[in-house]
């Protein structure tokens, strides 16, 4: 790995100096992502500024049904949080589904959002819950942070310290997992709120996560979970390669939904 | 270079580090704990397993200066002197290794999974647990039944070894 120097933020005007001062500056929290990226020399920064010593940005917060999460809370604590448990159960099933129990322990939830990796858990989860991705500066509603594969909204060195959402009546998570990496070969999350659903599906398209109207309407609707069946994704891009075509994956997103529509309804 | 300051096994610990120092690397060649093997560097094999803070982390994803101020468990801090921990005793009776070169980390890897789940481990949960721990030579079944051991969730006792 080439060297840089290495910071640990205690303030946010501390971040602000430090910035100031140095050449390409990059946050980590977990590092899961990216010390990988930086043994290959993907990526090389000068500077990294380690943020999970930040204030608040490690905490769980639930008010009412208005859930914050903090940035550099890990994957393991999203997983076994009694309270998140108790408020919206699916998150901690789709947290307890990341990479494995090791990389839980150190990846958190702001890099992977800022990552925006098309494969990762959590997008399917933002959409689906409608989530806003809280930067140190402002709030940023999920549908236009999410920008497309490893894109989003965030402006350089802006930062994401937490992820806020109001609790579903019901959730559910249904991921198919790539046999080697772990990675979603396809999710779809289904959140239901009154008698509204909202759905988000990740790990098969090339435009990153997405909302399925198509799937929406027919769980509005109380269409027989059969019906799933019809479900066209003619107008993304599917991913295809030796582990699966595009038939297969389109048909794992009609079963992972399928099954997911049959959880909610139980 | 950053000074940083930890316990490793139980030992206080201060050195000065490149900030890029991986904590395997640390361990192994500033602390000579050469147990923590490094085996694939990408975070996937698991061989590399040490505890910080009582979590299971993968030291060659991890830089040194970023254990500062934590406990570090190595394989070197699981024993007692010359007794064995039960984990490593039952590996040692069900002869749970061939090569022996992802053992550390399976070792410290079991060990965290009993004290979390000890009671109600089953071969199936074991099974689904050591997914971040790759060993190439055994296929596993061994390896499970001495975790399932040392858990004390051993129902039947034809599997174990003589």
């Amino acid at each position: 790995m080439r060297p840089f120097t290495y910071h640990r933020l205690v303030s946010d005007a501390e971040r602000r100096t430090v910035l100031q001062s140095s050449g390409d500056a990059k946050y980590i929290s977990g590092g899961m992502t990216l010390l990988p990226s930086m043994k290959l020399g993907l990526t090389v920064p000068s500077d990294l500024l380690d943020v999970t010593g930040l204030p608040g940005m490690r905490d769980i917060s639930i008010e009412g049904r208005r859930v914050r999460i903090g940035a550099a809370v890990t994957h393991a604590r999203i997983a076994e949080d009694a309270a998140l448990r108790a408020i919206c159960p699916a998150i901690c099933d789709l947290a307890r589904q990341i990479g494995d129990r090791h990389v839980r322990n150190r990846g958190t939830i702001g890099g992977s959002v800022a990552n925006n990796d098309p494969a990762a858990d959590y997008p399917a989860a933002l959409l689906s819950l409608d989530a806003s991705i809280q930067t140190e500066t402002r709030s940023i509603a999920v549908a236009d942070f999410l920008c497309g594969m490893f894109e989003t909204a965030l402006d350089e060195h802006e930062l994401v310290t937490a992820i806020s959402f109001e609790a579903p009546d019901a959730a559910r998570y249904e991921k198919f997992p790539h046999p080697a990496s772990g990675y979603a070969m396809a999710g779809v999350f289904i959140a239901r709120t009154g008698g509204s659903y909202r759905t988000g599906i990740t790990g098969a398209s090339g435009q990153g996560a997405f909302r399925c109207a198509d799937m929406e309407r027919l769980l509005n609707a109380g269409a027989p979970v059969e019906e799933f069946a019809s479900l066209g994704f003619d107008d993304l891009v599917i991913f295809e390669d030796r582990f699966g075509s595009r038939a297969y994956r389109e048909n794992l997103i009609r079963v992972l939904a399928h099954r997911a529509a049959v959880h909610l309804r139980s | 270079m950053s000074d940083i300051e930890l316990s490793i096994n139980g030992k206080r610990v201060r050195r000065s580090v490149e900030d890029h120092q991986l904590l395997v690397s640390f361990l192994r060649e500033d602390l000579g704990l050469t147990g923590t093997h490094v085996g694939c560097d990408t975070t996937q094999c698991g061989a590399c397993v040490v505890s910080v803070d009582g979590a299971t982390v993968k030291s060659c994803t991890m830089l040194a200066v970023q254990a500062h101020d934590t406990a570090v468990t190595t394989i070197e801090g699981v024993s007692s002197g010359a007794t064995l921990h039960a984990v490593q005793d039952a590996f040692h009776r069900h002869h749970a290794l061939q090569c022996g070169y992802c053992t550390a980390g399976l070792v410290i890897t079991a060990i965290d999974l009993i004290e979390r789940e000890g009671g109600q481990l089953t071969r199936e949960t074991v099974a689904h647990t050591l997914k971040g721990n790759l060993c190439r030579c055994t296929g596993y079944q061994n390896i499970i039944t001495a975790i399932l051991d040392a858990a004390g969730c051993l129902s039947a006792p034809a599997q174990v070894a003589q």
